[in-house]
This record gives structure tokens, C-alpha cells and sequence, in this order.
């Protein structure tokens, strides 16, 4: 069997300049730290960013942001990190943030088509809103929904609660919300997990993602610290 | 104001049945889940993947956030999932109510609350997935903001969703949303019918079996 553990570094080593990349969790409850301070470490820039949320200053995906190196985010709600703002407003063009607001259903429901293999999906949601500008309305049976298309990327950053050397993975609570749908759908899927077991170890009930998905598997996060 | 908010809490509580499946945003509409009535048991969902979410921890695990991003417990009987399950619970007509505030809404139940431009853009997270998915929509908001109107004729923000709204609680009222517009059917004891027509921007009907505000 192929080992997949490695260290953060060796794990993001192959990310480059303007890089697509889904980062599991929701305000960073379910994201993995480990793998966004290797990145930051790397210090690639220009990437787009596909989450939840903006997170925090200092914590999940506010730690690229702060460090500049995030050109594009697409996610639901941002209104948490009000560095967000000021980069979307500031005039120094190396710093600005585009920002693409999707509501968090079609956004969950977007990332599982591109997983998938669905083409798009009709969803009420959005519909007679600015949401649905340039996007095709289809009535169906009488109701009219909007035609979302399904969004891949080059890479996925999971956070896994225990995983086996395989890749396959368990969530603990509600550190579940975009982690699965994400796992199956980037090119490149990296597991930032608390606990490494052997193959076998898991109850196959119990396991969410399986480790067909995973491509690179690393140990050491740690729960966040209040 | 902190009554005012707390009254606005009780009244929305009414509105639950027991064994209700309910979303409450942020906020105000969080209160509501300490007023329920004896006997009625209501099962809270979470938009971040909780069926049956318990109140704000004390003593917190951290991988149990609500929507909020605050530490919370889950009751005995409850379920965790992943967001697109949570939302294919959420579109899919599995919530029977969901409670919300409001920056406006009009006669025609349509609602804005994620967006002002060029001042506030937080996004509009989960909130026009929960009110076009839910089966009843109720607003839960002061019924001014500082005196200018937020019951409009028409919103003029841009909207999370058209004709979704289907009541309106404020601490001076209760409003239905109707075909023929909006049912003026409680009033609180500290107000007249006048107080709450000049306290809304548009024409509201009032109801023949007009109540005094339930607490």
C-alpha cells in the first residue's frame, strides 16, 4: 500500500502560485491548522480560496488572508474577520480581496456536485435576489429554481478527527460541515488529522470519507485552545 | 431594551409547537428557546451539522460549535452531518420554522437581512437557504431602527428572498403576512393601533378578531 503520511511541509510542497484550494470547517471548527500554517509557510500568493467562512484573524483560512496570499475567496459569510473588509476596500492592488458570496447551502451543494460528477443543480435558493444575476432560472413543475454549476479545485485541506493509514476518516462533532463533500473533490486531497491508527483500527461504520479520496495524510493537529 | 428583545423572545415562543423542528438565527431569535412553553419540546437544528443542539456550554468541547461560532451541547438523541446534508435538511422542507431577524421587510413578505452595500457585506451565510426552505418563516426584530421605518411598502436593500416571510414580531406587534398584505392581529398593551400604523411603512390591514399582545 502506498504510504501517504508525511509532514505539513512535504504535503503542501507541490501547491503553487495561484492554486485553487477547499479548506474545510466552518468558522475553523474543522480546519486543519496544521496544513494552513505549512502554507503559510510556503507563502505561496495569488490563491483562490474555497470555505465556509473567512474564519478569524489568527486562526483557519484568516491566517492566509493575513498574509496576503489570497487573491479570490469564495465562501458563505465573512462578516466574522474584519480583515476581509478592509482588504476587499483597500486601493493597494497587491493586497486586495475578491470576494464571491455564495449562501452556504448551494455552496455545500456546489463543492458535493463537483465531487460527484453532477453537471449543476437546480436550488430555490437565491432565486429574485442578486444571487441569481447571469444565471439561468428553470421552472420546474411550477417553481423556479437556479441552475448552480458544481466547483472543483486543485487541492482539498481536510480535517480529520482520527484517521487510518489508508486515509480513511472520522469527524468528531461539528467539525463534519464541508470536510466530506470537499475530500471528493480537489485533485490533490490532504488529510490534517489528530490521531494516525492502523488499517483496520476503524469501525467501517463509523468512517465518513474513505481513503480512496485521500491522497497525503498528516498527523499532529491538535484540538483548538480556548 | 433588553425586555423589549426578551418580550419579543416570549411572543415568538408561542409560535412553536411541541416537537418542532426549528432553526433560530443569531441573536434575538437565539433567546426564544428559553421561553418555550410548558410541555413543548422542540428539536433545535444548527446549520454547521447538529440535529438537537442543547444551549450555550459552560464548560466547552471544542469541536461543538453552533452557527454562531459559540461553544454549545447537544442533547441526548442528537445527530451530527456534514453541511450538504444539513441544507438538503434545510431545503428539503424538514424545518418547521425558522426565526430571523431582519435590516427590512415589506407587505409582499419579502425579506432583507445579509447586505448593505458599500457599508456591511458579511455575507449571507445560511440565511436564504433557511428562509426559502423552511415551512414557516417568522421575523423577530424591534420594529424600528431608531425610528425609521424596517416595515416597508417595498425593501429597498437587496433581498435575501422574495415572499417568504409569513410573521412578523415586534415589542410593539404581531403581523401576519397575507396574499392581500400585511394583518395587523396583536398589539401591545403599551401601544395603540395608530403607534404601530405610524411605526410601519406601509398600509397594514387590521385584524376584525384583534388581540391584545399574548405574554
Amino acid at each position: 500500500m502506498k504510504n501517504k503520511i508525511m509532514e505539513a511541509d512535504a504535503a503542501v510542497a507541490k501547491i503553487a502560485d495561484g492554486a485553487s484550494i477547499m479548506v474545510g470547517g466552518f468558522m475553523a471548527c474543522g480546519t486543519p491548522e496544521i496544513l494552513i500554517d505549512a502554507l503559510v509557510r510556503r507563502n505561496v500568493k495569488n490563491l483562490t480560496i474555497i470555505c465556509n467562512d473567512a474564519g478569524v484573524p489568527g486562526r483557519g483560512v484568516g491566517k492566509l488572508i493575513s498574509n496576503g496570499q489570497v487573491k479570490t475567496l469564495i465562501a458563505s459569510h465573512v462578516g466574522l474577520n474584519p480583515e476581509v473588509a478592509e482588504r476587499m476596500n483597500t486601493t493597494n492592488e497587491e493586497e486586495k480581496l475578491e470576494c464571491i458570496l455564495v449562501p452556504q447551502g448551494t455552496l455545500a451543494e456546489r463543492v458535493r456536485a463537483g465531487g460527484a460528477g453532477l453537471g449543476g443543480f437546480l436550488t430555490p435558493t437565491g432565486v429574485g435576489t442578486i444571487v441569481a444575476e447571469g444565471k439561468q432560472v428553470i421552472n420546474m413543475n411550477g417553481r423556479d429554481y437556479l441552475l448552480e454549476e458544481p466547483i472543483r479545485a486543485d487541492v482539498a485541506f481536510i480535517r480529520g478527527s482520527v484517521t487510518d493509514t489508508f486515509g480513511n476518516t472520522i469527524y468528531n462533532a461539528t467539525t463534519r460541515t464541508f470536510n466530506p463533500m470537499m475530500a471528493t473533490a480537489a485533485d490533490y486531497v490532504i488529510v490534517g488529522t489528530c490521531e494516525i491508527v492502523e488499517v483496520g483500527q476503524l469501525d467501517p461504520n463509523h468512517v465518513v470519507t474513505s481513503g480512496i479520496f485521500v491522497d497525503a495524510i498528516v498527523g499532529g493537529e491538535v484540538q483548538w485552545q480556548i | 431594551m433588553a425586555d423589549l428583545k426578551e418580550r419579543i423572545a416570549r411572543r415568538v415562543a408561542l409560535e412553536l409547537h411541541d416537537g418542532d423542528v426549528v432553526n433560530l438565527g443569531i441573536g434575538l431569535p437565539t433567546m426564544v428557546a428559553n421561553f418555550l412553553p410548558e410541555g413543548v419540546d422542540i428539536v433545535l437544528q444548527s446549520e454547521n451539522g447538529i440535529m438537537g443542539m442543547g444551549c450555550e456550554a459552560t464548560s466547552p468541547d471544542v469541536d461543538i460549535i453552533n452557527a454562531g461560532a459559540q461553544y454549545v451541547t447537544i442533547n441526548p438523541g442528537a445527530q451530527y452531518f456534514d453541511s450538504s446534508t444539513s441544507f438538503g435538511i434545510i431545503r428539503g422542507g424538514h424545518v418547521d420554522a425558522t426565526v430571523l431577524g431582519a435590516l427590512e421587510v415589506d407587505r409582499e413578505g419579502n425579506l432583507a437581512n445579509w447586505i448593505i452595500p458599500g457599508k456591511m457585506v458579511p455575507g449571507m451565510g445560511g440565511a436564504m437557504d433557511l428562509v426559502v426552505g423552511a415551512k414557516k418563516v417568522i421575523i423577530a426584530m424591534l420594529h424600528t431602527q431608531k425610528g425609521s421605518h424596517k416595515i416597508l411598502e417595498k425593501c429597498t436593500l437587496p433581498l435575501t428572498a422574495v415572499k417568504v416571510v409569513d410573521m412578523i414580531i415586534t415589542e410593539m406587534a404581531v403581523m401576519e403576512v397575507t396574499p392581500e398584505g400585511l394583518l395587523l392581529k396583536e398589539v401591545h398593551p403599551d401601544y395603540s393601533v395608530q403607534d404601530v400604523k405610524d411605526a410601519t411603512g406601509c398600509k397594514i390591514m387590521v385584524s376584525e378578531d384583534l388581540k391584545e399582545m399574548i405574554q
